[in-house]
């Protein structure tokens, strides 16, 4: 069924850069990812109540691999009732078992009128495996709800992840999605916040560290639909080795959004000779009265922060771990509390370690 | 007793000849200015030792007790017991002064049981806000901040000689008397010699040099005690300026 679809290429200018054109889906069959679900009583539904959740969130499908997640979704849908604070904070582990798997997790959060929650996501595979996750995660924020959202993707060498993280947040919501991407060979994630209420927030944050020849692949859209409403995207990653990553975002602010605060920040370290990065923001902004602002850069650890380090008696390996983690700092600092963060740094240290 | 040799020292940037045979012997305790008109070669000079990238050395050498500083990387040239206090010291985003401390004290294999102690201690003698250690190095720091952060470094590393790129540009008259008095204090109580680069000998009312010296065109062109900087003071660059 799948292969009969036409996939996208690199012709068209939302996959420019990506690897799509690698992709032959005829070499994976439909299946399961392992899962399971801690803290998730009283907000996770079941059944058809669950499945009934899905485009809570995400009622039109940017593309083909949405589409195909949202024909065979596994579903996880969380629902929290008005006024409600989910303490706990719910925790997903997807892994990958075996090669020749594609799978279509859905994750549907439903934060009802002044609700909170807290909801990580994992996805982990061993290297060995060759397969394809294309999971979705839609998040819906009623009227002042707080929803916090950290995907993890520590996938093996060899899966591949198309991804979509999309949130509508409506009147005073706050919506925070978390990304921290280490892992897969080719990783693609669109993430798109709509805030459609006045007053609405989202923060976009993500750290990515690419080694080998992997490929970290991101589109980011930022959409302002109602007056006052504020959004801030921090995107900050590193490439190493022959690796690559890509940043696509867009700022759009609709007419109705009127004296909204716009940020958009992607920076990306090219650590090696070998690796690559592209970086493009974009503003369409059809109103007046708005506060926006992006900014991006690409480039190799800054000369003159080394040679501060090093005149001081710092060796050269360590000013470069100091000035790394000093440059992930700022994005440390805005992840949430999860002990599944706890091992970042050692991650991010591993990978500097192997520097070619 | 230490004592840094620089010898006939030629440096060029980007191809253009700055420095045309420079020689300085300083020894513990000695306090060297080295003054001079903008475009002199004065931070050049303090960058080529250092080992900065981009500062080519073209002929001559600069040996500390007698090892090949030129030799080495720059991270060794500070291990080795060189210093370098910045003009404008580089603002490192994320990196913590306590951390690189720490590192910088690892690399010479040197252990304060309490760097955090030694570090308030230090910081308190040259009113530095200690807080300002656990935030990103010179990151926001005001003119004054960054010079005492660059004297605070000074304190703690203990070099035997230090080299001072305008100290006292940048910053208010207390942070230049608490910074410009911590660095003459060290070489009394320690015996670290300091190469004192400046415009201006206002830096001498608590810093003493023993020895000034005139740079103009990449060369030294008088040498003298104290007096000489006096003479500037009055006279200006204007005589040692003029076209060769």
């Amino acid at each position: 069924m799948t292969s009969a679809l036409a996939l996208p290429s690199t012709e068209e200018e939302i996959w420019r850069y990506s690897r799509i054109d690698e992709l032959d889906m005829s070499k994976f069959a439909t299946g399961k990812l392992t899962t399971t679900v801690e803290g998730g009583e009283g907000v996770q539904l079941t059944g058809i109540a669950a499945t009934a959740l899905v485009g809570a969130g995400m009622h039109v499908q940017p593309d083909m691999f949405a589409q195909l997640n949202t024909d065979t979704p596994d579903v996880i849908a969380l629902h929290i009732g008005k006024n409600k604070v989910h303490t706990q904070t719910v925790v997903i582990t997807h892994s990958v078992d075996k090669s020749g798997v594609v799978a279509y997790p859905r994750l549907v959060i439903d934060a009802a009128e002044n609700s909170e929650i807290v909801v990580v996501e994992r996805f982990t595979s061993a290297d060995s495996v060759h397969s394809l996750v294309i999971p979705v995660v839609e998040v819906h924020a009623a009227q002042s709800a707080r929803v916090t959202y950290l995907a993890i993707n520590e996938l093996g060498k060899n899966t591949w992840q198309i991804g979509h993280q999309v949130a509508v947040g409506e009147r005073d919501s706050n919506v925070r999605l978390f990304t921290v991407a280490l892992g897969g060979d080719y990783a693609r994630m669109r993430a798109e916040v709509r805030l459609v209420g006045q007053g609405a927030s989202a923060q976009q944050t993500a750290l990515y560290f690419a080694d080998g020849t992997q490929m970290h692949d991101f589109r980011t859209l930022q959409v302002h639909e109602a007056p006052r409403t504020h959004s801030d995207l921090l995107f900050k990653g590193a490439v190493k080795d022959t690796s690559k990553s890509v940043y696509t975002g867009l700022i759009k602010i609709t007419e109705n959004g009127t004296k909204t605060e716009a940020f958009q920040t992607n920076r990306t370290l090219t650590l090696s000779r070998g690796a690559w990065a592209e970086s493009v923001p974009n503003l369409e902004i059809e109103t007046n009265d708005v506060k926006c602002s992006h900014a991006s850069t690409v480039g190799p650890i800054d000369d003159d922060q080394r040679f501060y380090l090093e005149s001081r008696g710092v060796p050269p390996e360590i000013a470069e771990r100091l000035v790394v983690f000093g440059f992930f700092d700022e994005v440390i600092d805005r992840l949430p509390q999860s002990e599944f963060l706890a091992g970042i740094r050692d991650k991010v240290i591993a990978k500097l370690g192997g520097a070619k | 007793m230490s004592t840094l040799e620089i010898r006939d020292l030629h440096v060029s940037v980007g191809g253009t000849q700055i420095l045309n045979g420079i020689t300085l012997t300083i020894n513990s305790g000695e306090v060297h200015a080295v003054m001079g008109p903008n475009g002199a070669g004065k931070s050049t000079l303090s960058a080529a030792i250092m080992g900065k990238p981009g500062y080519e050395v073209t002929g001559g050498s600069v040996k500390l007790d007698g090892q090949d500083v030129l030799a080495m990387p720059t991270w060794q040239r500070a291990v080795a017991g060189l210093h370098l206090v910045m003009q404008y010291p580089t603002e490192v985003p994320g990196v913590k002064l306590s951390e690189v401390l720490s590192e910088a004290l690892v690399a010479r294999h040197a252990t304060l049981p309490n760097l955090n102690k030694t570090i308030n201690e230090e910081a308190a003698r040259i009113s530095f806000d200690s807080e300002l250690v656990n935030r990103a190095v010179n990151v926001d720091f005001s003119g004054g901040e960054k010079k005492r952060n660059e004297t605070l470094q000074l304190a703690v590393l203990k070099p035997k000689i230090a080299i001072l790129d305008e100290l006292d540009s940048g910053l208010d008259i207390d942070a230049l008397r608490d910074c410009a008095k911590r660095v003459e204090d060290a070489t009394n109580e320690t015996g670290m010699g300091a190469l004192v680069i400046t415009h201006y000998s206002r830096l001498f009312e608590e810093l003493k040099p023993d020895f000034v010296h005139i740079l103009a065109k990449g060369r030294i062109v008088k040498s003298g005690g104290p007096e000489l900087a006096d003479e500037l003071e009055r006279d200006g660059y204007a005589a040692y300026a003029i076209t060769a």
